[in-house]
This record gives structure tokens, sequence and C-alpha cells, in this order.
């Protein structure tokens, strides 16, 4: 009984929390991971496109909400999702047009282009800003849980409590299908392998007649969808705040690098690693130890690190990658 | 020329000083940053106590009292200096009620009050700190001390048989002060703590913290935060993870939106907040509310205390220079004496001249103990039904 306790403990507040934060990280990596590869620049300008797709998205379910329409037990942020994906997209084409065209004609070198995506970083912050404002919005509705902590206690009978949340269920759901269509896309589809080719060799796919304007521009709705995606299970999940998608930033391109930035599926492995590392580090392990060795209660709290340093473990690991892996866990790329 | 000049200039600074019968006096609170919305009742609080001592005519055989209203800030502590300079240097205010916000009160206390031995009253200031920072008998507050409000919370848990709890403070000034003040007291009464752990506002994800919070364990969650900010968060995340179901809210999280957001979950739960019952407040929320304003918004009847107590100190020590009715203001606020509530203070005035002693009660039943800070009444509130409901003062 006592080592189920143990499990459940680890369970309810390590791998469930892990899991859904690993599942939004992941998708944000691949955003970057793919601008990465194929237009060869770190965009720092992720965090901030998340933000403002999830702006969209939560303006978009208050007017369905206003409008009586909703999703039954699900939120009504998934219906304005793909609303969402349009407007964000559509304003990552405008950008590009109206910045990175300029700096790709001109060839500009990789760290001037990341410069560039500061500028985009900002201006973006502002326009976010300006569209929702700054306070934390909560903006999940339909059912709360699928198993909450009171209907666990009664069914198992067990001391530990066990919650699990719709929209856990919902990201890590979501993500898979994500992941799902965008392999499929990148391997089936003749675009996905047009985007594939100038992502391996850019001279010999012009050589060979692909379109690159064609490739940028669904590299850049790939990415608005993916960003607008992660941000809105982020937001659906814990809640909305500008600031925090900024804050963001690190631990994805701490996934995308620990996983191997330019790599896809590196882009998710790095997800998990990160998450489970920030949650596991910073986990009190008193419980569970207290559950796991009879007769003995830890003085402490059996605690690594405390919680303040959770963005340190991402910068950490990512430190320690560039100095003895650079190219990451499946080896990614470094221009 | 010169000495013409000089002397001049001592002649004129002479005879203002000699037929002066207009006394200023500051008030300054944070019309801008974090609590501005605030400001605005407390201003009006300490300006209807000056207008009716001024209107009354007794105040030091006719003096009029004008206010000079300043902004301290909340959170600038160089801007506060700046305003509380301007006010002594060239308002030559007679007395302050403020600052607003502990760190803002502290840095005017050191670096303007105490080099121009100037009074302060502030009816807002809590942190902890301020009882114990030497003020050379220049600062006072009509607000309790957060250490008070640990140990009335203390009590409360203790009472309801509660043995152990965990903490968990937002990373700040008062936030850490009260914590530290909770620990202090509960421990030394018996209670056991078993984490007093720090969290950061304004994030987007708690289940890092309320799993340590968890893990530690406790028959109780203390969450010394702010409702609009990550003390929610933390309430979020304990109820849903299952981690806590009773939870202790000291006066950051009692409000509104408490009740709004959370509701029946937290049935049982309970809390307190500095308030006070009784007649000078409700003599007070009636002035305020024929004055147009909203008396009940929080320390607005603290202010008008603030303001009251200067003036009746003044009357007492015969004059209007801080140096002197510093003195006076233990005396006037703990009598022994004819009670004095808010809308008498000409009868105050009057009992004093007459050299009768007067206890000045004004509108939170002020009791100013030790450095010369308020004892504190605490509203102790529970959650039933969904409703924040008051149980009873203590």
């Amino acid at each position: 009984m006592d080592f189920l306790n143990a499990l459940v403990a680890i369970t309810n507040y390590v791998i469930i929390p892990a899991t859904a934060y690993g599942a939004q990280l992941a998708l944000g990596a691949l955003g970057v991971t793919l601008v990465y590869s194929i237009l060869r620049f770190s965009n720092f300008a992720h965090g901030d496109t998340m933000a403002f797709g999830t702006g969209v998205v939560i303006l978009i379910t208050w007017g369905f909400q206003a409008m009586g329409i909703s999703f039954g037990p699900l939120p009504t942020a998934l219906l304005a999702l793909p609303f969402g994906i349009v407007i964000t997209s559509a304003l990552m084409l405008g950008t590009d047009k109206v910045v990175y065209q300029y700096y790709r004609k001109v060839k500009a070198a990789p760290v001037v282009m990341v410069m560039v995506s500061v500028g985009v970083m900002f201006i973006m912050n502002a326009l976010t800003r300006f569209l929702i404002g700054v306070d934390q919005i909560n903006f999940a509705d339909g059912a709360r849980f699928v198993i909450n902590a009171r209907q666990w206690r009664e069914m198992t009978g067990m001391s530990e409590p066990l919650t699990l949340r719709s929209t856990q269920v919902i990201t890590v759901v979501t993500a898979i299908l994500v992941v799902w269509a965008l392999f499929w896309f990148l391997g089936r589809t003749r675009t996905g392998k047009s985007m594939r080719a100038f992502s391996d060799n850019e001279d010999l796919a012009l050589l060979s007649g692909i379109d690159p304007n064609r490739v940028v521009a669904v590299t850049w709705i790939i990415t608005g969808a993916l960003a607008t995606i992660a941000g809105t299970l982020y937001g659906l999940d814990k809640s909305f705040k500008a600031f925090t998608y900024f804050q963001l930033l690190l631990p994805i391109f701490a996934s995308a690098i620990v996983g191997g930035i330019g790599n896809p599926v590196g882009a998710i492995a790095g997800g998990f690693v990160i998450s489970f590392s920030e949650v596991g580090l910073t986990y009190a392990w008193k419980k569970v130890v207290t559950y796991l060795i009879p007769n003995w209660e830890p003085d402490g709290l059996v605690q690594l690190l405390s919680t303040d340093y959770k963005y340190a473990v991402s910068f950490t690991i990512l430190i320690l990658v560039l100095i003895f892996k650079p190219t990451g866990l499946f080896k990614g790329k470094i221009v | 020329m010169k000495k013409i000049l000089l002397a001049s200039a001592a002649i004129a600074f002479g005879a203002t000083g000699a037929y002066a019968d207009d006394v200023k006096m500051g008030v300054l609170l944070g019309f801008t940053g974090p609590l501005e919305s605030l400001a605005p009742g407390m201003a009006k609080g300490a300006e209807m106590a000056i207008k009716e001592v001024s209107e009354s005519g007794k105040l030091l055989g006719g003096d009029t009292v004008t206010p000079i209203e300043a902004d301290s800030t909340c959170v600038d502590a160089a801007a506060a200096t700046a305003a509380g300079e301007t006010l002594v240097t060239s308002d030559k205010v007679s007395g302050i009620v403020g600052a607003m916000c502990s760190g803002a009160t502290t840095a005017v206390l050191q670096n303007v009050a105490m080099a121009n031995g100037m009074v302060m009253i502030s009816p807002s200031a809590t942190s902890p700190a301020l009882t114990t920072l030497p003020d050379d008998g220049l600062f006072f507050r009509t607000a309790p001390s957060d250490a008070r409000q640990g140990d009335v919370m203390a009590d409360e848990i203790l009472e309801k048989g509660i043995k152990s709890v965990a903490v968990t403070y937002t990373n700040n000034d008062y936030g850490k002060g009260l914590a530290d003040s909770f620990e202090k007291a509960y421990e030394a009464k018996g209670g056991k703590v078993t984490i007093s752990a720090a969290h950061e506002d304004g994030k987007g994800d708690y289940s890092a913290e309320v799993g340590s919070l968890a893990s530690a364990g406790g028959d109780a969650l203390v969450i010394a935060g702010y409702v609009d900010q990550g003390g929610s968060g933390i309430l979020r995340g304990a109820l849903d993870t299952g981690a806590f179901s009773k939870f202790v809210f000291p006066d950051g999280m009692v409000s509104q939106t408490l009740q709004d957001n959370f509701g029946s979950e937290i049935n049982g739960s309970f809390g307190q907040l500095p308030d006070s019952a009784g007649q000078g407040m409700q003599t007070y929320l009636g002035m305020a509310k024929a004055a147009g304003y909203d008396g009940s918004s929080a320390y607005s009847g603290g202010s008008y205390d603030a303001a009251a107590l200067i003036m009746l100190a003044m009357e007492a020590a015969n004059s209007t220079d801080p140096k002197v009715y510093k003195d006076k203001i233990m005396d006037i606020a703990n009598g022994p004496g004819e009670k004095i509530y808010p809308g008498e203070l000409a009868k105050g005035l009057e009992l004093i001249k007459e050299g009768k002693p007067i206890d000045y009660e004004g509108a939170t039943a002020i009791k100013l103990i030790g450095n010369g800070e308020a004892a504190g009444t605490f509203r102790e509130i529970e959650i039933k039904d969904g409703k924040i409901e008051t149980v009873k003062y203590r």
C-alpha cells in the first residue's frame, strides 16, 4: 500500500504535470527548430508569437462565449483555435514580407537575422499587450477534471490524492495529433519533401526547381500554427499572461538545443527532458521517501533545488549540452 | 547691503513666524503606483479631519489647517524621499500623514523626517521592520504591524485544533515579514510549521511550488500572498491536486475576488484582516457617506485618525513644532480621559484647552503600543457556503 501511495504521489506531482508541460514545450520547440532548419536563424520572437496567437484565440473565445457557442465539456478555446491560427499565420507572413525578406535578399549572416528577430520580438511584445493587456487571464471553460481528488479517494480508498485535469489530457492528445500531422506532412507530401530538401541543401534544392518563396511561406504558416497551438494549450492548462510567454523562451530554446536544434524528433525529446528535469529536480521528495522507506522520516524536504530555481535548471542543462554535446541528443545541426 | 538683505529676510521670517495662523499638514500618500486605488479614500479621510478642526476654529486659539498632498508612490524610495523633502523644506509643513507603503515610509522617515525632526503618522505601513527601526520618537502608525497579525493568526489556527501547517508567502517585505512573524508566534504556542516557502508573483504555473508544499504536509496551508497575484495560483494548484483542503487567508487574500473565483471550493477555510467594528467606525462611515466618499475603503479611517492625532497633540503641547508635540501623541491616543470619536474633534480640543485629559478613540479604536503603533483589531472570517462571513473581532 505504501509503495502504491508513493507511486500515486509521484504521478500526481511529477509525472502528470511534467508530461503536460513537456508536451507544451515540445510544440514550442518544434516551431523554433523548424525556423532554424529552414530559414537558418534562431527565432527569438517565438515566445511572443505564442503570446500573440493565444491573445487572438482568447478574444475569439470571448466572442463565442458572448454568442452562447460552447464546445460541451471541452474548452471553447479549441473551437477558436483554427481562427487564431489563420490570423497568427497571416501576421507571420506579413512580418516576413516587411522584415525578414529584405535580410534574406542581402544574404545577411545568421547572427544578424537573430538580432532582427529580437527586434520583431519587441514589436510583437507590444502588439500583444495592446491587443489583450498585461493581466493574467484564465480562459479555460468546460469540465475541469477527468478525475478529481475526492473521486479518486472514494474510488480507491487510498490516502494519496490523484487528479487529472481535462486540460492536461487535451494538451497531450492535441500534441500527439499535431506531431503526427507535422511528420506526415514533412515525410509524405510534396511540399513537405521540398521543405526538407531546402533545409538539407539550399543550392541543390534551388537547382532542382523548388520555389524558395513557397517553402518560406509554408514554413511561416506552420510556425504560426505551432506557436498558436502551443500557446493556447499552455494558457488553457495554466493561465495566460503576456510576460510568462516571454519567459517561456528559455525552456523552449533549451528543449530545441538539448534535442538537437533543427531536428524535429529532438525537439520533442528535448521538451520532455527539460520538463521532467525542471519538475523532478525541484520536487520535494520527502513524502515519497517516507512511503518507500518504512520507519524513517527525513528531517528535511529531500528537495535538490528550491522551486525558485526552476529556470536555472533549463539554463544549466542548456550550458552543459552546449559544452559537451553541441549537436544535442539527436544530432542536430549547428550553423 | 548684504547685511541689510539678511536682516530684512530675518524680519520677514520672524514676522510670518509670529503671526502665522495657518498650519500646513502634509498628506504624503501613494497616489501613483501599485496601491493607487487606495490612496484617494485615505487622502479624503485625512482631509476630512483637517477640515473639521479648521472649521471649528479651536486649534491653538483659531489656527486654520491646510492639507498639502504629495505623492510618495509605493515602490520608488527616491521619489518618496524627494516628495517628503519638498513638503518639509519648501511647503514648511508641521506634520505628515504618511507615507503609504512600508518601503517608502522607511525611506522618508530616515532621510527626511529624522533629519528635520518632523512627525510622521502612517495610516498603512504594516511591515514589522518599522517596529524596531530607530525613529527619535517621530514615527507612529495607526495601522497594526504584521507581527500582530501573525500572532492573531496563530491563535486562530490553534483554537481550531490545527497543530501543523505549511506556509507559503509572496516573495516581498510584506509576505516575508508576515510569514516570519506567524512562524515565530505559532511555534512558540506549540504549533509546527512544516515548510515556509516563498512564491514569486506573476507566474503562469505553480505546480512545482504546490508539489513541495504538499510533500512537506500539514493540516492546513497558510497563503500569505495576494489574491490578484500568485496567491490565487497557489490556491488553485493546491485545490486541483488535492494537496490541501483547508486554507488560512491573511489580509492580502481576503476579498471579493476570493469569493467569486473559489466560492464553495474553499468552504471551511478561514482568515483575518485588520478591520474595526464599533461606534467610532460607524460614525466615521456615516460622515464619509455624507461627504460623498466610501469610508470603508482600506485604511481610510486610519488616515482620519492619523491627522486628528497630530492636531490634538499640537493643542495638548500648545505648539505646532513637531519636536515639541511628538511627546503628546501617545497620551492623546491612549488616555485615560474622555473618549473622543470622529466628528468630536472640536470637543476634544476644548477639553484639552480646559486641561482635562482625553482618550482619542477615533474611527479605528486607536490604541498605540510599543514604539507607537496600533495594537490593531482584526476581523476573523470564515468561508461558509461559498461566502465570506465574519466570525468575530479580535
